[in-house]
């Protein structure tokens, strides 16, 4: 018992006296332990590559898949929404138009569909090894920046093509990029968790995927939005997100201002209640997956 | 600095039962909460007892209070269900408790199976590092160790192979090297030297011996009494979650061993003709085995004849005796119901799981067969790894060795 109280000198409830963990249940809100993720960040990279090499060496087309998905994308969208059904495209060539916003839109998609998946898809890591279990929404969000690396091979191509030079504005690119990634997070946190306890959660996901494109500026400009729609429209962070990818590339239509501002406030939302959420729900994780 | 290694205080676990498939489908949630939207309002005062939601509970683990000091091997040992995984479990952070907490000084390795997280499409390198990066090994530390852990696991011509194409023995040989060399004070075990061939058992408890040796700090749960023997200084003993022996080695195993119902077969009485209505198979006193059988018959049996034969795991029968010639003393004259007790030696038995069947009758004929009923552990204190039976057979006679030189 004296060992006992030399251990806990204030009988506080803190996680770590001294260099002694304290395993003891946890209640209500807990914190996000940032630092111990990021003392994991190389089991962050192993995971990340791991579904990387297997996705790769898994598929028939490898490689070729991550540039297929948004070509045939392109290809389908230009024929029917550009030619047939004349959407305006902001003056930008309709091919090169749907294909810096599948470009971003290819990512998200990815993202939130691995995610959504990934706790119950590494079940046997959860119940058998303890390690900060946000990382393993991060992995799989992580991976789909390969795909995302070889489509963007493609764009450059394009771009070229049809001689559009970019600006400055492409320095503001991986801020877009980063943006996204942190959307795609604050989704992909919810859903997993939920998909924890509720398996059908994983069914819906194709559907949100599908209905929140059209939803996005990828097929159609925001342009079309009334102007004082806008901010309202940036209530889809995904908005924000396409029409930036297509000014850091093409530099039109105008920088979404308003729009990327409300925009913003709602990433920020997802990303926050979507960690705590998670770290809230991770701790039955083990006895429920 | 204290040298106290693990303390666990008061811990408790309480699961929901069939919680591992309680998942529900968000379908079921809206449905629920449609028909009855004040349910959950009306019973929110008074839910504490159900856990809310009027499923069944069950403790796994009950106030268990136990210290470990630096250096310490201890192993743990129980019935299944007994809840020794899930201290491991809660003391390797994968659960959490329901009350009670726990207290570790230093960093804690957990092996509850070899090869978590392996993957068959990546190649043995590729795993290596993904495996050591799970168990909390820095890359660093892994790339220091690679050349040793291929060694040790006897891979080399295939490392750069993916571990689909493996052998079922290279495959755990290779997911044991990697968490062999784990370098952390604390090492959590759960029975993952049953692993590959023979003589790798060997490699894997004399690693074992050795992190024991080097002043690390280990739980080690099992089944394999020799294990535990040959490995740990200090045993507890699980029994319905509750800790209810912690002392020797030996006096633990004792008591363990000698109160366990192996198996148990328990029917109804048959209204017509005599009938096998329980029998149970215990240890007894560490070198054999007690067969119980409990009978009653419409008639009285005269005398009643009990016979038995045991068999190995693929059915092929090992010794078989019989009332009626097996010369007894005290044998009765007539029975219609009662107990008769068998009490086998099987200290010359290889450890293995073996099969009992029953015959009941008089001295006549037999009225009841059971085929196979029972079931039993049998081999405490003998060495797990030896050649296969169908090479040396299931019995292990005592031997007398001598040697002359010319």
């Amino acid at each position: 018992m004296t060992v006992t109280s030399a251990l806990q000198p204030n009988g506080t409830d803190v996680e770590h006296v001294g260099p002694v963990l304290r395993i003891k249940p946890s209640r209500g809100w807990v914190s996000l332990r940032l630092g111990e993720l990021w003392e994991y960040r190389e089991l962050l990279y192993f995971l990340a590559r791991r579904d990387v090499t297997v996705r790769y060496k898994q598929t028939g087309l490898g490689v070729a898949w991550a540039v297929l998905q948004p070509l045939l994308g392109m290809l389908v969208f230009t024929i029917f929404f550009g030619r047939l059904a004349k959407v305006p495209s902001d003056g930008i060539p309709y091919p090169l138009f749907s294909y810096s916003a599948l470009l971003a839109w290819q990512l998200f998609a990815y993202s939130i569909t691995e995610s959504s998946n990934s706790v119950v898809g590494n079940e046997r890591l959860i119940t058998k090894v303890y390690f900060p279990r946000l990382v393993i929404p991060m992995a799989s969000i992580l991976a789909g920046l390969v795909d995302f690396a070889i489509a963007f091979v493609l764009v450059i191509a394009m771009m070229a093509y049809y001689g559009v030079h970019p600006g400055w504005a492409i320095l503001s690119l991986p801020l877009f990029i980063l943006f996204e990634l942190a959307t795609a997070l604050g989704v992909g946190l919810w859903l997993s968790a939920l998909n924890v306890q509720y398996r059908d959660v994983r069914y819906t996901v194709p559907f949100i995927v599908q209905f929140w494109m059209f939803a996005s500026p990828v097929v159609y400009s925001s342009t079309l939005v009334p102007v004082r729609w806008r901010p309202l429209y940036g209530l889809n962070p995904m908005a924000g997100v396409v029409e930036g990818f297509r000014w850091a590339l093409l530099g039109k239509p105008p920088a979404p201002g308003a729009m990327f501002a409300v925009s913003s406030v709602v990433v920020a939302a997802l990303l926050v209640s979507g960690l705590y959420y998670y770290r809230r729900m991770e701790k039955n994780f083990a006895d429920v997956v | 600095m204290s040298d106290i290694a693990i303390n666990c205080e008061g811990i408790c676990k309480q699961y929901r039962i069939g919680e591992r498939e309680s998942y529900r489908a968000l379908r079921d949630v809206i449905t629920d909460a449609i028909k009855s939207p004040f349910r959950r309002l009306r019973q929110a005062p008074n839910g504490s007892e159900s856990n809310g939601n009027g499923k069944p509970t069950v403790w796994a683990l009950q106030d268990v209070s136990f210290e470990v000091k630096q250096g310490e091997v201890l192993g743990i040992i129980g019935r299944n269900g007994a809840g020794k995984s899930t201290l491991l479990k809660i003391l390797s952070r994968i659960t959490e408790p329901t009350r009670g907490y726990a207290e570790i000084n230093g960093r804690v390795g957990s092996l509850l199976e070899v090869g978590t997280g392996f993957h068959p499409e990546l190649t043995g390198r590729e795993n290596i590092f993904l495996n050591g990066a799970i168990l909390s090994m820095k890359k660093a530390e892994i790339a220091r160790k690679f050349d040793e852990i291929v060694a040790f696991a006897e891979v080399e011509k295939f490392i750069d192979t993916p571990v689909k194409r493996y052998s079922s023995g290279m495959y755990v040989r290779l997911a044991f090297a990697v968490a062999a060399h784990m370098e952390t004070e604390i090492l959590l075990v759960d029975e993952v030297l049953a692993v590959g061939d023979a003589h790798f058992q060997k490699k894997c408890l004399g690693k074992m011996g050795d992190v024991a040796k080097h002043g690390r700090t280990v739980l080690f749960v099992s089944h394999t009494m020799p294990s535990i023997q040959r490995l740990c200084s200090r045993c507890v003993l699980l029994k319905h979650g509750q800790l209810a022996f912690d002392g020797e080695v030996d006096q633990v195993i004792e008591d363990y061993v000698s109160q366990q119902v192996l198996s148990e077969f328990v029917a109804d009485p048959n209204p017509i003709g005599p009938a096998i209505t329980r029998a149970a198979v215990t240890w007894s006193e560490g070198t054999g085995i007690c067969v119980d059988v409990a009978f009653s018959s419409t008639f009285p049996l005269q005398p009643p004849m009990l016979g038995l034969v045991l068999y190995d795991p693929l059915g092929a029968p090992v010794f078989g005796t019989n009332g009626r010639f097996d010369s007894q003393t005290n044998l009765p004259e007539s029975m219609a119901e009662g107990t008769i007790k068998v009490r086998i030696h099987t200290a010359s038995l290889r450890s293995d799981t073996y099969y009992i069947s029953l015959w009941l009758g008089d001295h006549h004929q037999d009225y009841v067969h059971l085929d196979k009923a029972l079931r039993v552990e049998v081999g405490v204190g003998v060495a797990a790894w030896q050649p296969p039976r169908s090479e040396i057979g299931s019995v292990f006679l005592p031997t007398k060795w001598s040697y002359c030189q010319e």
